[in-house]
This record gives structure tokens, C-alpha cells and sequence, in this order.
């Protein structure tokens, strides 16, 4: 989450949990003769990068782990991460930067927070076509961008959304979340919020006077 | 591939830098056990700061050195991942339990566990228990810590009388201060000279320009006045410049000119920070301070160091004279134990290693452990105060986009500014804390998503239009405060458990007192008040145990002490000059002899103790006193 941007130079943000779940899963595991992240490996036996890959290199999804969703499955990731991030003045549609091949490395990923994530996506992608099946008789690909979003309105905001509905948006807000981490994390989301950065240059210059201006501050570095 | 040459090209980089493409490995001619020499005139345990900085100064002054290193080697000019983008790693580089800092930070087999390398804990209640953050790798952590380069003020040497808690150290600022400044020489420090209560300026000339503030700093700095915070730029051990390799080599070497030569050349070969990469990653173009651009190059040019990889040593061994015979350890490419003889043994393998070194080597003469005979060796270990409260500043939404990059790291922080308050009673606790900050337009990864919470059920257009309006709008602070040292936080030898190479390994204990938790309290406030007077809102939950809101022990992997040094030999392992009281020639090199950790981090000061060790190493060897 943005809010959860770490100082730049300190370690990131990681949850008390997961920090006690991690060292303890290590030395618990180790009490049994083996270091393993998870005591839970049931839904894969795929292994992960491991603690020493290549930094130097580019990934891509499907270089560390076999992915997941089948053609069908893949159409739905497709046209419900194009409704949530569509061709717009603000850059391409999701499917166009590889988004839903991201969603697909996820899910397939062996670590606990993937894993986690993992029946609640496939789940709702099974939900969301029945549903779509149930309104309009077509999966939710094949019908029309009105239609679509009749169905995702009913699910996107948690506060207005129907108690029947609470598994499918617990969906979408995972759903959405990662689609726009996926999408924001690509040279064309970077375009879309903003941002400039990775580039070398030879001075760094702070923020430009408009900016300053804006916060009613002056540069105190000369 | 390093780095994005198209992308340099197109901004006339390489006409700017044209040594940057030309950046020749400094191949590290690291050796295989079978290459050990018999004998060393010093052999040096670990890589990290605090191996670095010692092996650096014996072999530019000639002594003929070894290090043995755990982790395997590592080339941060190779191995670097600079210019890739975060959708170019697994999972958009998320932390996982293989990278507990993401994919491309620079940490090799380590983290909150090591394979193979597990420690225990003596309390099943989080509260009392100790993460341990490792890595196993040449360089050690320096190749992706946070570079923030602070110096321990006059204080920070004797808080017993100051205010009677924890132990004085038995040196004070003005025996150390040659050194930071040295050291500040050596690695490249930015930073400005404020004047203020106990947070040294450094001597005119040493400290590199601070780069510019960002927009989130500015306005804190700006807010933080009107309640009496100073916020201002931060030291960190980055180059802003290059550095002067006409001149400063003679100021750090004056009567050596071949180690001004071997120092001269090996800055040369650092360029200046270009403004991109977050430095956690490294620098493949040695812009910021990693023992294995900084340190172990020159010393490897020396001809004077042999650097063994994949070497874990387990035991100092002792002979008959009662001094350090040298160390035993594992080939871990082999599995086999060997045995190396050194005149000097230095351990520097971080606080809690050092301490399982020494209790680990148990004989005749060293029943508890060698250098043990007080007794509190494992004893008094500390971390820093951590304390986050994030916020969200409407007058950071929609900012024009602009390049936030900048140094890699934070640019800004405040050192403690309520050392009157404190004095005069008026705060609950006894020690300072430094605020660190962050809170720029860095770039988007597995957490670019605006929270659910601020989106009101978006998707769409206006789903990409909130997430442009958010960027940037977040801001965190960190408290950074002293921790006291107490009896309840040490590290002891686990009667059973062993790593896989069978060798015992640390069992933890962990308890904050008040002191602590207080502080962390008035961090909370404190940052609560610094976002809401910048016109936003407080998005960490608030919460009224302090329980609750200090960072688990360890957590802020500033972990000291454990083997402190002290002016009574029954009070204390090592004297000051890192010299065990009971084996005149093993030095402890890196935290594990501090008697307290001001809030400043302490990596700066094990590199100046390391430092001004060797040079005392150099002097009695030269006497024939070791
Ligand atoms: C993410 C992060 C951010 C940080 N930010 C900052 C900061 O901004 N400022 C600051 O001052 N500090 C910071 N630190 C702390 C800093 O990294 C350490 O203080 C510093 O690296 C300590 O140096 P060292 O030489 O004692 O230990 P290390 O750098 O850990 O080096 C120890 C070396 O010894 C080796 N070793 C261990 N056991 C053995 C053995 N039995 N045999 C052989 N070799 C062994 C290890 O493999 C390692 O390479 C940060 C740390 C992290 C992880
Ligand atoms: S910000 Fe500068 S010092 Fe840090 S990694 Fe990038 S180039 Fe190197």
C-alpha cells in the first residue's frame, strides 16, 4: 500500500506478524531437521526463487514457478482487470502491459501470502462468470461493458454491497489491488501516476519551483 | 546486465561519466582452503564494517592478513540489479520468505533466518524475543543497509553520569572523533554541520554537500518548526561527489605513500552518485559506502590480505601461553574442519556472532568461553527504539510529477531535540531518539495500490485517477531511540539446538524496560502531531499500549553489545581499545563492545573503533607486545 511506504532507508515495512511468523517458522522448522518458509505446501510443491537468485537478470512470469489459469480462466483475468484499469487518456488497458499474467504468477506462487490469496482469486473468477451466466446468460467476458459493470458495481464498494455478496467483494478488493499494483509497477503506469524517476542524471535538483510553490515551501538545501 | 545503457545514452550520460562504461571489475582474487598460508599475521572473521574496516588498516600498513567469511563472495559490480524495474522481479519483488527486504535488495542467504543457521528463543511471547537479521555474504550488511552515517556525541560515551543507568564507556568523544573523521574521509559522508547539543559537526571540508530537499521534507521541516522540531539534512554514506583521491589519501595515510597510491586508485574507481537506484539494491558504480567497494578493494591491491569465502568459523583457538592461537572453522564447500594460526585474531562478525564465537570456544583454560571470564560475554545485547506512524497530506496529492530519486535513501531527519526537556525532568523516559523519514515518489512495486479505504468503491478511470492523486501523499516516521541496557536482553548458547554443521547455536532473551516503552509513546504523539500540523491525517492505527507500538527487539537490526568493553576487567571483556582483558591479542571489532546504543546508528562507530583498534593492533605489534 502507499501508506505503507517505507523510510527509504530503513528496512521496509513488514507486519509484526509476519516477522514473528517468519523467524519462528525458521527455528521451529529447524527443530524438526529441515528449514522450510512454510509448514504448508499442500496446494504446490513448486519451490520459490530460493535465498540467493540472480539480481542481475529480468523476469518474467513463469521463469521461477509453473503458472496456473487455463485459456478461460486467463479471458476472465483479462477482461475484469480491463474493466478496473481500461484504455483511458491515462495509458493502455491492463491486459495490454501484462497484467493478467502477473495475477497468474501470484496466485501460483509458493510463499503464505500468495498462497493465501490463491482460492479467494479462483474462487471469484468461478463466482464472476456464474454470476455474469446467472444475469446475462454469457460468461463475463463475452458480454458488454455496461453489463460488466453492473456486476462489479455490486462488488466494489464494501460499505454498499449487499451481505450475500461479502465472498465476491473480498474478491474484487484483492482482485483490484493487485491489478493496480501490477499495472502502476509497469513503464505505462508510471505515466498514468506520475512518476519520473530511474533515470540517471547528473544533479539532483529537488522539486521544481511550481511544486514548491504549490506547498508554500522554499528549497533549504543550496 | 547492470544497468540500462540505452536509457543512460539518451541523457547524454555517458558524455557526462564516460568512466562509467568502462568500469572494470575489480576482480576480488578471493582463494580456496587449500591456498591458506600457515600462518597470518592477523586473521579477521567476518567482512562487514567492522572486518572491513580492520583488514583495510593492518594490510595498507602491512600486515600480512586473512578473512574468513561465512557467506560466499559477492561482486556488487556485477551483481547489482540498478536499473530494474519492479515489474521485471517476481511477484513485482514483494518481500517473501526467500527475500525478507524483496527481490532485489542486496541480501544473499540471510534475513530474518539463514538457512541452516537457526536461533532460538528462551519465551514463547513475541514480546520477549529477538529477530535476527543475517546475511551471509562478503561485504555482510553492508551491502544494503540504510547507509545512515551518524556520530555518537560527547554524551553518548558516558550516560551512567549522566543520569545513572546502563554503563559508561571507557573512552569518550574526543578519542574517537579522530577516527569518525577519517572514516567519514574514507567512505564519503553527506551531511551539514548544525552545531547542535551533543549530534557533532565534523571538522570544515569532510562532509560531502546534502543533496536537495524533496517535496515531503521540505514540508515536514517546514511544519516541524512550529513545534520544535528541527528537521534537517541527514548524514549518509553516500557521493554526492566524487571524492578528492588527490588529497585525501595523504590526510588518511600521511606516511605511507603506498597505501595513498593502493586508496587513491581504489577512489578513482567510485563515481558519484547518479540520482537512481535505491541504494538498499547496492551500487554497482561504488557510489555509496559497501565494505566491498569501500574497504576490501584496496586491501586486496595491498597483496597483504587472502580472503577465504564460504568459511564458518566456529571456535578461537587458545595455546598454552594463554593467547589466541588462531581459529578453527568449516569449509562449508567441503563440510570439512580446519584450523588457521593467526598472531591476532580479530572477530567481527556482528554482536550475537561474536558472542556464540566466544562462548563457543570452550577449552581448559576458558571453561565459560574464551574472553569470558567475567562472565557477561552474551550479556546486555541491544537494538534501537523503533516506533512508525504513517500519515497522508492532502497537499501532497497531485503534485506536478517531478523526480524524487534522489540519494537513494532519506535526505532528511531530526536528531533528538529534547535534551533541555529531559534534563529538567519533564519527559518519562531517559534517553533520545532521532526521527528518520520517508515519503517520496519512489518507484511503484507489489504495494502501489491506494487504499481501499480512500477509494470509495473506484474502478476504472477513477480508479486511475485516485491512484494519481494519492502518489506521493504518503508520509512515514521512524523513531530511532537509545535503548538502555538491561539485564533481561542477552544471548546465551541453546543446550541443544545446533546449526547443520553441528555447531551450538544462540538462544534469545529479550525485555524492554519502561524507558523504552515510554519513549515509544512519545514518538507516537510526537509523529501524530507532525502529520496533522502538515494538514493530514494520521493513517496508523493509534494505540495506547506502548506494547504495541515498539518494533519487536532486533527488528531494527541495530544490534550492539554483548561483549562490552569497560575500565574493570570484572566488569567488562574488553578494554578500550577492543582488546579482550583476558587474551591480550583477540579483538572484538565490530558493535559487540558497546556498553550503550545512542540513537545514533551505530555503523559509523564500529567502523571508528575498528579503525583505531588496528592502529593500536599496529602500535603494540610493532612493541612486540601482542
Ligand atoms: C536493512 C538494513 C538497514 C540498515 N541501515 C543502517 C543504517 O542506515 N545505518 C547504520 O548505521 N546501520 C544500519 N544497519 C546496520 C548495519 O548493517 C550494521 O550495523 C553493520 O553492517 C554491522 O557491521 P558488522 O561488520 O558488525 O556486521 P555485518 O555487516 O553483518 O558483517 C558480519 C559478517 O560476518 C560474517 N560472519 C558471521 N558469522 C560468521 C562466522 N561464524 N564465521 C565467519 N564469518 C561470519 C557474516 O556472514 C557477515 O558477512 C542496517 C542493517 C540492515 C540490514
Ligand atoms: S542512489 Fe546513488 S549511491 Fe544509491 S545506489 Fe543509486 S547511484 Fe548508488
Amino acid at each position: 500500500m502507499f501508506d505503507s511506504t517505507p523510510s527509504l532507508s530503513e528496512p521496509p515495512r513488514m507486519s509484526r506478524r509476519d516477522l514473528l511468523q517468519w523467524f519462528t517458522a525458521a527455528s521451529a522448522a529447524l527443530a524438526l531437521g529441515q528449514w522450510t518458509a512454510s509448514a504448508d505446501t499442500a496446494e504446490s510443491t513448486a519451490k520459490g526463487y530460493g535465498t540467493d537468485p540472480d539480481l542481475s537478470k529480468i523476469y518474467k512470469p513463469g521463469d521461477f514457478w509453473p503458472l496456473t489459469l487455463d485459456e478461460a480462466q486467463r479471458k476472465t483475468v483479462a477482461s475484469l482487470a480491463d474493466v478496473i484499469l481500461p484504455a483511458d487518456h491515462l495509458g493502455p488497458a491492463a491486459s495490454a502491459v501484462g497484467v493478467p499474467a502477473f495475477l497468474d504468477e501470484w496466485i501460483s506462487a509458493p510463499y503464505p501470502h500468495q498462497k493465501a490469496d490463491r482460492p479467494v482469486i479462483l474462487d471469484g473468477l468461478r463466482w464472476i462468470d456464474e454470476e455474469s451466466r446467472r444475469r446475462f446468460g454469457k460468461e463475463f467476458h463475452a458480454v458488454s461493458d455496461a453489463e460488466r459493470h453492473q456486476i462489479c458495481s455490486d462488488i466494489a464498494h464494501a460499505p454498499a454491497a449487499k451481505p450475500e455478496l461479502k465472498a465476491a467483494v473480498r474478491f474484487f478488493s484483492r482482485f483490484r489491488a493487485l491489478c493496480s499494483a501490477a499495472y502502476f509497477a509497469t513503464p505505462e503506469g508510471w505515466k498514468a501516476i506520475g512518476y519520473v524517476g530511474n533515470v540517471p542524471t547528473v544533479t539532483f535538483d529537488g522539486p521544481p519551483p511550481e511544486v514548491l510553490a504549490r506547498l508554500g515551501v522554499e528549497q533549504t538545501v543550496q | 546486465m547492470s544497468f540500462g545503457a540505452s536509457g543512460l545514452a539518451e541523457l547524454g550520460f555517458a558524455r557526462n561519466h564516460p568512466h562509467l562504461f568502462f568500469v572494470i571489475p575489480l576482480s576480488m582474487p578471493l582463494i580456496q582452503s587449500q591456498q591458506l598460508q600457515s600462518d597470518y599475521d592477523a586473521v579477521i572473521v567476518g567482512s562487514g564494517a567492522g572486518g572491513g574496516q580492520t583488514a583495510y588498516t593492518l594490510t595498507l600498513a602491512g600486515m600480512k592478513c586473512l578473512i574468513l567469511e561465512a557467506g560466499r563472495n559477492y561482486d556488487p559490480v556485477t551483481e547489482t540489479a540498478m536499473f530494474q524495474r519492479e515489474d521485471q522481479a517476481p511477484l513485482l519483488g514483494a518481500a517473501t520468505p526467500d527475500k525478507h527486504f524483496g527481490f532485489h535488495d542486496a541480501t544473499v542467504d540471510g534475513g530474518w533466518s539463514v538457512p541452516g543457521e537457526p536461533y532460538t528463543q528462551a519465551s514463547e511471547k513475541p514480546e520477549e524475543q529477538f529477530a535476527w537479521w543475517r546475511a551471509r555474504m562478503l561485504g555482510g550488511r553492508t551491502n544494503h543497509w540504510g547507509r545512515i552515517s551518524l556520530r555518537n556525541g560527547p554524551y553518548d560515551f558516558k550516560p551512567y553520569s549522566r543520569d545513572g543507568l546502563g554503563f559508561d564507556w571507557p573512552i569518550d568523544y574526543a578519542d574517537v572523533e579522530p577516527y569518525y573523521t577519517k572514516t567519514e574521509l574514507l567512505v564519503g559522508v553527506y551531511g551539514t554541520n548544525e552545531g547542535l547539543e551533543n549530534t557533532p559537526d565534523s571538522p570544515p571540508g569532510v562532509l560531502l554537500p546534502p543533496p536537495k530537499g524533496r517535496a515531503a521534507e521540505l514540508l515536514a521541516q517546514k511544519h516541524g518548526r512550529s513545534l520544535g522540531v528541527p528537521i534537517l539534512p541527514i548524514h549518509r554514506a553516500v557521493l554526492t561527489r566524487a571524492l578528492d583521491a588527490d588529497t585525501i589519501p595523504a590526510k588518511l595515510h600521511p606516511n605511507n605513500p603506498r597505501a595513498q597510491r593502493l586508496v587513491a586508485q581504489s577512489m578513482r574507481e567510485r563515481a558519484a552518485c547518479f540520482w537512481a537506484t535505491p541504494c538498499g539494491r547496492g551500487c554497482s558504480i561504488k557510489a555509496n559506502y559497501q565494505s566491498t567497494t569501500v574497504h576490501l578493494p584496496p586491501a586486496l591491491a595491498s597483496g597483504n590480505l587472502d580472503i577465504l569465502p564460504n568459511a564458518h568459523v566456529r571456535e578461537v583457538l587458545v595455546g598454552k601461553d594463554g593467547k589466541a592461537a588462531g581459529v578453527l572453522f568449516i569449509d562449508k564447500t567441503t563440510g570439512a574442519e580446519m584450523r588457521v594460526k593467526g598472531r591476532v585474531v580479530v572477530l567481527a562478525a556482528s554482536s550475537g556472532e561474536t558472542a556464540r564465537i566466544l562462548l563457543n570456544s570452550k577449552n581448559a583454560q576458558f571453561p565459560q568461553g574464551v574472553a569470558n571470564s567475567s562472565g557477561l560475554v552474551g550479556r546486555y545485547i541491544m537494538d534501537t527504539v523503533g516506533a512508525n506512524v504513517s500519515g497522508q497530506i492532502p497537499l501532497l496529492e497531485n503534485l506536478p510529477p517531478h523526480n524524487e530519486d534522489g540519494a537513494g535513501g532519506s535526505h532528511f531527519y531530526a536528531p533528538w531535540w529534547l535534551y533541555q526537556q529531559q534534563k529538567a525532568g519533564k519527559l518519562d523516559f531517559a534517553r533520545g531518539y532521532h526521527i528518520e523519514m520517508g515519503g517520496s515518489r519512489k518507484m511503484p512495486g507489489s504495494g502501489s495500490s491506494v487504499p481501499e479505504d480512500l477509494l470509495g468503491g473506484a474502478f476504472g478511470t477513477p480508479l486511475k485517477e485516485a491512484a494519481r492523486r494519492y502518489y506521493g501523499s504518503f508520509v512515514s516516521f521512524s523513531c530511532r531511540g537509545e535503548m538502555i541496557p538491561n539485564e533481561g536482553s542477552f544471548a546465551e548458547l541453546d543446550p541443544e539446538v545446533k546449526d547443520q554443521w553441528g555447531v551450538p547455536v544462540m538462544r534469545w532473551h529479550w525485555k524492554w524496560s519502561d524507558h523504552e516503552l515510554n519513549m515509544a509513546r512519545h514518538a507516537q504523539q510526537t509523529f501524530s502531531e507532525l502529520i496533522e500540523a502538515m494538514g493530514g491525517t494520521v493513517r496508523s492505527r493509534k494505540q495506547k499500549d506502548p506494547r504495541q507500538i515498539i518494533e519487536p527487539g532486533g527488528k531494527i537490526i541495530h544490534e550492539v553489545g554483548g561483549a562490552l568493553m569497560g575500565a574493570d576487567p570484572k566488569k567488562s571483556v574488553c578494554n578500550g581499545w577492543n582488546q579482550t582483558w583476558d587474551v591480550k591479542n583477540l579483538f572484538l571489532c565490530d558493535a559487540s563492545s558497546f556498553p550503550s546504543n545512542a540513537d545514533k546508528n551505530p555503523t559509523l562507530t564500529i567502523m571508528a573503533l575498528a579503525w583505531r583498534a588496528a592502529d593500536y593492533i599496529l602500535e603494540q605489534a610493532r612493541k612486540g607486545d601482542l
